[in-house]
């Protein structure tokens, strides 16, 4: 009895042991994956789905997770640790899982036109030195901007062609296509920036031409008319004018809506157009009198033919004189017929 | 898809009366449930309004096809009705032509219908009126517009047309790709 009692005390004291171990020591069949940089520790080992049944789903999990952050606990604990204002840090080593980026990667940047049309052509960018040779300064100077090599800005005399103008300022001519291109050029610039960013390239208005078309011709009209100080709201118009073209967005009814009012619209539209229709179709009219007196005409000829016929069953050359008196019989009729027309 | 516009409801029920006549109040008032006329890539389609909330799920570019198309709208903001209106014009026609069984074959081919090729007619048919086309066996075929009124189809000749073809059911076979 009491080597039994012995054994159970051991027993016991072996139990209450491993209850304070189990405390920090937690036994995987599987070793964790740790990232300690991230603080992140996966666990690859099996979940027995009849423990998941069998235990309340709260309890097991919840023992899951504290095993698995006790595990996660010991691993920092290995790292060395340093004392700063009396907590117990350690550094985390640098996180080897690699995470998504927090934003999507920034969208590559809109082709410009002269780009787009280079892609389409296939060409190429090609390098060019930037140093030149100036003959005349006999020396390696950049070939754009300030002290560039072979400036035209800077030569002192400008040939002038045969075919201009004598009197023409050449300087003058050179100074102003160079204005004209940097405004070009930037007018460009502005419209690239317009079309990535998807707004409304806005239009360079009416550019004088030669010769304008029908459509350019109503534009400039419409625009002329309307740039008036009341935006063209007095503004005359000449006998045979169409109204200019006013800017009305459409407007459609929601997809689903109201379906019972929608069904009263459209029977009140069928009765508006029920209601245009001419009660009396003459057409019509005309031809169902004209059936009426061909049937009329019919039953009296059957009528009277079935009559001849039972009362002069066995008189010969009797079609002949069938013929005959039909054609009497029908002329009577008619007459017979258009009197009570009359009334 | 969206609804029709007071204008183009007043097109579609201008020439489906041509067909049904009044017989359109049936189609927008059922009693059997909400049925409506939608509009999705310029075709007209008709659909009971459970169609239609199962079909908004669908974005627009992918939709092909909703309910029964009853026909398309032109360029020129007319409406031509399709062969697959017929399940709806057949059972209201006002007016009806059935074709002998011998031009049933022709007709089917996109032909119109001559007076050889005609069994019955409406009465008091007139030029110009949208019919129906029915085989002997009162199997709609098709429907077209009477060449020739009821009176007239009496006097002229046996091969003169009776009968513009418009649509066909052999269009399901010939048409296949572009019905919807």
């Amino acid at each position: 009895m009491a080597a039994c009692s012995v054994e159970a005390l051991l027993a016991k004291a072996e139990q209450e042991e491993a209850e304070k171990l189990r405390s920090i020591s937690v036994h995987k069949e599987l070793d964790l994956d740790f990232d300690v940089g991230n603080l992140l520790a996966s666990d690859k080992n099996r979940i027995e789905s009849r423990d998941f049944k069998q235990q309340k789903k709260e309890d097991f999990l919840r023992s899951l997770a504290r095993d698995n952050t006790q595990l996660l606990i010991n691993e920092i604990w290995k790292l060395p640790t340093e004392r700063v204002e009396e907590a117990i840090v350690a550094r985390l080593p640098e996180p080897t899982t690699p995470l998504p980026r927090e934003k999507p990667p920034p969208k590559p940047k809109a082709p410009t036109k002269w780009e787009q049309f280079a892609k389409l052509k296939g060409i190429q960018k090609k390098k060019k030195t930037n140093l030149v040779w100036d003959e005349n300064a006999k020396e390696w100077r950049r070939r754009w901007g300030y002290k560039r090599a072979n400036d035209a800005t800077k030569e002192w005399l400008i040939e002038v062609p045969e075919t201009a103008d004598p009197n023409e300022d050449q300087f003058g001519k050179r100074i102003k296509a160079k204005k004209e291109k940097v405004a070009k050029n930037e007018l460009n610039r502005l419209r690239n920036i317009a079309r990535a960013q998807k707004v409304k390239v806005p239009g360079v208005g009416l550019v004088p031409t030669a010769q304008q078309s029908k459509d350019e011709l109503a534009r400039a009209v419409s625009v002329a008319k309307t740039s008036t100080a009341s935006a063209g709201r007095f503004q005359d118009r000449l006998p045979k004018e169409k109204a200019p073209k006013t800017g009305k967005k459409r407007k459609f009814e929601p997809l689903i809506g109201d379906f019972s009012n929608e069904r009263q619209k459209q029977l009140e539209l069928l009765k508006i157009m029920d209601g245009k229709k001419p009660k009396l179709d003459i057409t019509k009219a005309v031809n169902k009198q004209m059936r009426e007196e061909d049937r009329e005409e019919a039953a009296a000829k059957y009528k009277r033919g079935a009559g001849k016929r039972g009362r002069k069953g066995n008189m010969s050359g009797k079609g002949k004189g069938k013929g005959a008196r039909g054609k009497g019989g029908k002329a009577g009729g008619g007459r017979k017929r258009a009197k009570p027309g009359k009334h | 898809m969206r609804p029709l516009t007071d204008e183009e409801t007043k097109t579609v029920f201008e020439k489906l009366s041509k067909y049904i006549g009044e017989n359109i109040k049936l189609l927008v008032d059922r009693p059997d449930g909400t049925y409506c006329f939608r509009l999705h890539n310029d075709r007209l389609y008709y659909m009971s309004e459970k169609i239609l909330k199962l079909a908004t799920n669908i974005s627009r570019d992918k939709l092909v096809s909703v309910g029964t198309c009853f026909g398309k709208f032109t360029k020129t903001k007319k409406f031509r009705l399709h062969i697959t209106a017929l399940d709806f014009l057949a059972p209201y026609a006002k007016f009806k032509v059935w074709v002998k069984p011998g031009a049933e074959q022709s007709f089917l081919y996109g032909n119109h219908v001559l007076k050889s090729g005609l069994g019955r007619i409406t009465e008091n048919t007139m030029q110009y009126q949208g019919v129906v086309v029915y085989s002997m066996a009162d199997v709609p075929l098709g429907f077209g517009v009477a060449a020739k009124s009821t009176q007239e189809c009496r006097r002229v000749d046996p091969m003169s047309i009776v009968v513009f073809h418009q649509a066909d059911v052999g269009e399901f076979i010939r048409n296949e790709d572009t019905l919807t």
